[in-house]
């Protein structure tokens, strides 16, 4: 029995964390987040030469076909260094609907370059979860109308993956025509988000297979938000302490006092079994099924809830340094708050995840 | 990650099944497993020594069952007795927190008078540690013992001495060198409940039971070779098995029993035409803990794991005794509000639910938080320990005036 990660994965994992400590400094991402276009080629070149953008695509399709926990961990890395990077849309999302759905051409064109870096889908499937403004495509059997919120990964995609309102995945190309494509601004700008309005545009809807493959895309994007939430709560609990163990006033450092020390224990104690709650859920994902979307449930709503306590009250130790631009801090704050948000606040997923349970009379 | 144990422990699972099968009948009721044991539960415990279902690393020459640790296999045995409904060996102050004392630093004649019996449920203790003025800062216990016509002899005051009433037997801490600094200064005795000088008052309280007791001494006669460890190195002695405590406190199968339960009782709960499940707010509220309760147990599993690997807990184990107790508390107030008025039912009214249970563990878990180390310890020991944040400073010998500061703005840690 061996409950955590394999001292492959934790090479990996100290290995993008030596990588984005060298190519991801917070000056680096400030620069990113102040740019129109978020991503960072440095970042994605250093992060390219470990392999991680095909880690989620099949083997045969020139990928390393690799775990949930293996992209868990990976994401965890991301959120600590804040990296303004796509990745869960573009390098897990999309190689999984088309490995799942997509059509031997499609796979055989996309897949072999979303492993190397070359190609960029961003992934709609923000209304399987809500919908909010009226938004949904909705499609005829040959054409796609309607919007879609939240594609995440959204600028510079070559193409678009997006759920349809009977839970269908199509594939859109960037350039098709009648599609028309938004940015969306965010708190978060190490990240990118986006809508597209569809009228009758045509794509390749991927195999019908009653919503499965959305079910898994949902469950695998949920676990990798925690995931990366844990990675920014973590750092923002470390910031927290280093500052409290260097600030003086009253003649003493602040971390020496109770008041200060006891915020610190608390972000650590609700922070730390939320990492085996995401482990479980990531391997949940491939080893069990059938609990996979309940602990996907279980992770993104409290990793959401105690990520939120975290980055505020890490924010309060810093005092008024903490509120400030210059410090960057606000960075994990509002990744953070994209975690919480994105797929579905804690309260639409636990209210999917009383349904699952048969705990709702009206599901 | 690998959860599969293998398959040398699926036989061990196996076995402890058919035992249970064959064997479960005879398992006494809750009643049974009050402070002293009934003599069916005593015949209980005895038959799982022989079968190392209990007692299992303990060995055989002190009554236990001898075999090597294995974490795995205690796991299992916990899981299936869990599984089964069915209760596991004993689990008093004495099991948990003596036993592991004396085999740690008893005498051999210590270990060979008072472990077998203690095991088997023959012999009862408590424990002698909190005062009225030493509770989180227990080093300034003030119960003296002096030497005189080669006995100890005790005179001061204890609290929260659980089972006291029922206990034949007291591990207590005394102090028996006045002159020395705090902790230096401080024995542990074992000593017969019954010797002349002890009188146990029931402590009741909010719960309105006296589930504890203050016990106080005056001049009690100990003799000077019932002592574990040397004099003056009680305070290391006791620290041998607080940790065995916290352990304890901390039983993710019981924080995944109590959410069960609650599951049943807000389906079974009433509310007009439908049940307490049937409201958003409080489900929504049912689904986080349930989250939470998860968290705990996978954090459960990887404190196991690590510990597999002969890692100490780390950070996963620190933050266990405060979280667990904290999210008892919580289901237990979540199952009062899915009751409405129903929820303040008590005193075995007409009407009650499950004989106040929800009630008397709402307030009880409240003790739980307080007791074995407060909230407010633990977050200090998680600061210090785990984050390794500074220390409260020290005041050598403080002028009188700020020492009153110091203790107005509460920064020492007894005032926690």
């Amino acid at each position: 029995m061996d409950f955590g990660l394999s001292q492959d994965q934790e090479m990996l994992c100290d290995a993008i964390s030596r990588t984005l400590a060298d190519t991801c400094p917070l000056d680096h991402v400030r620069e990113c987040a102040e740019g129109s276009v978020p991503f960072s080629d440095n970042v994605r070149s250093a992060l390219g030469e470990i392999g991680i953008w095909g880690m989620m695509v099949p083997e045969q399709h020139d990928g390393l076909g690799m775990t949930m926990l293996d992209a868990a961990a990976v994401a965890e890395q991301l959120g600590y260094a804040v990296a303004p990077v796509p990745f869960i849309g573009a390098h897990v999302l999309a190689p999984l609907a088309l490995a799942q759905g997509g059509s031997e051409e499609l796979k055989a064109h996309w897949l072999p370059r979303i492993a190397k870096g070359e190609a960029q889908i961003a992934v709609a499937i923000a209304e399987t979860v809500e919908i909010r403004d009226r938004a949904g495509v909705d499609f005829d059997g040959a054409k796609l109308d309607g919007t879609a919120l939240f594609a995440l990964d959204f600028l510079e995609a070559d193409a678009f993956l997006v759920a349809d309102t009977a839970g269908r995945m199509h594939f859109v190309a960037g350039d098709a025509a009648g599609l028309e494509k938004v940015a969306l601004k965010t708190i978060d700008r190490t990240r990118s988000v986006g809508e597209l309005r569809f009228s009758g545009v045509a794509g390749e809807a991927l195999a019908d297979d009653g919503g499965a493959t959305v079910r898994r895309l949902r469950d695998a994007g949920r676990v990798l938000l925690a995931a990366d939430s844990l990675g920014a709560g973590q750092a923002m609990i470390e910031k927290a302490v280093d500052y409290a163990g260097q600030r003086e006033q009253f003649g003493r450092v602040i971390g020496s006092f109770q008041a200060v020390k006891h915020m610190c224990a608390e972000m650590a104690a609700r922070h730390e079994p939320c990492r085996s709650l995401v482990w479980y859920a990531a391997h949940a994902f491939d080893a069990t099924p059938d609990e996979a979307s309940l602990v996907a449930c279980h992770a993104k709503s409290h990793t959401g809830e105690v990520h939120r306590f975290v980055a505020r009250t890490s924010t309060e130790v810093h005092g008024g340094m903490g509120f400030t631009d210059l410090l960057g801090l606000h960075f994990w704050f509002k990744r953070i708050g994209f975690d919480r948000q994105v797929l579905g606040g804690p309260e639409a997923v636990r209210a999917e995840a009383a349904a699952l349970q048969g705990w709702t009379q009206v599901a | 990650m690998d959860l599969d144990y293998g398959p040398q422990y699926d036989a061990f699972r196996e076995e402890v099944r058919q035992f249970l099968q064959t064997h479960g009948h005879r398992a006494p009721d809750g009643q049974g497993r009050a402070a002293r044991p009934s003599p069916e539960a005593v015949e209980w415990q005895k038959l799982l020594i022989l079968h190392g279902y209990t007692a299992r690393t303990i060995p055989k020459e002190y009554g236990g069952y001898g075999a090597e640790p294995d974490i795995l296999k205690s796991r299992i045995i916990a899981e299936e007795f869990s599984r089964a409904g069915i209760p596991a060996g004993l689990a008093n102050q004495g099991i948990s927190m003596l036993v592991p004392t004396l085999l740690e630093l008893g005498t051999e004649a210590q270990k060979q008078q008072w472990i077998e019996p203690t095991l088997n449920g023959e012999i009862i203790w408590c424990q002698g540690y909190s005062e009225p003025g030493a509770g989180s800062d227990l080093a300034a216990l003030k119960t003296s013992a002096r030497v005189e016509n080669g006995d100890f002899v005790i005179n001061g005051q204890k609290i929260w001495t659980s089972t006291a009433k029922q206990a034949d037997m007291i591990f207590c801490l005394v102090r028996t060198e006045p002159d020395a600094p705090k902790h230096g200064g401080i024995s542990y005795l074992i000593f017969s409940m019954d010797t002349p000088g002890i009188e146990v008052r029931p402590l009741k309280t909010m719960t309105g039971h006296a589930e504890f007791n203050e016990t106080f001494f005056t001049d009690v006669r100990v003799p000077l070779d019932q002592i574990v460890g040397q004099r003056g190195q009680g305070w290391y002695v006791a620290n041998a098995t607080l940790g065995h405590e916290r352990g304890m406190l901390g039983d993710p199968d019981a924080l995944e029993n109590r959410l069960q339960a609650l599951v049943r009782l807000m389906q079974k709960e009433r509310i007009g035409q439908g049940c307490a499940m049937d409201n958003a707010v409080l489900r929504d509220r049912l689904v986080a803990l349930q989250a939470e309760v998860a968290a705990m147990k996978f954090n459960g599993m990887r404190i196991l794991s690590n510990s597999l690997r002969g890692d100490a807990g780390g950070m996963a184990k620190l933050v266990v005794k405060l979280q667990s107790c904290e999210l008892a508390h919580q289901i237990s107030a979540l199952a009062i509000d899915a009751m409405g008025e129903m929820g303040i039912l008590y005193h075995g009214s007409e009407r009650e639910r499950e004989d106040g249970a929800w009630q008397w563990n709402y307030m009880f878990q409240l003790g739980l938080i307080i007791g074995g180390g407060t909230a407010q310890i633990q977050k200090n020991i998680i600061a210090e320990r785990g984050l390794e944040m500074p220390r409260e400073p020290k005041f050598a010998t403080p002028p009188a005036a700020e020492q009153a500061t110091a203790v107005a703005s509460g920064q020492n840690k007894g005032a926690a």
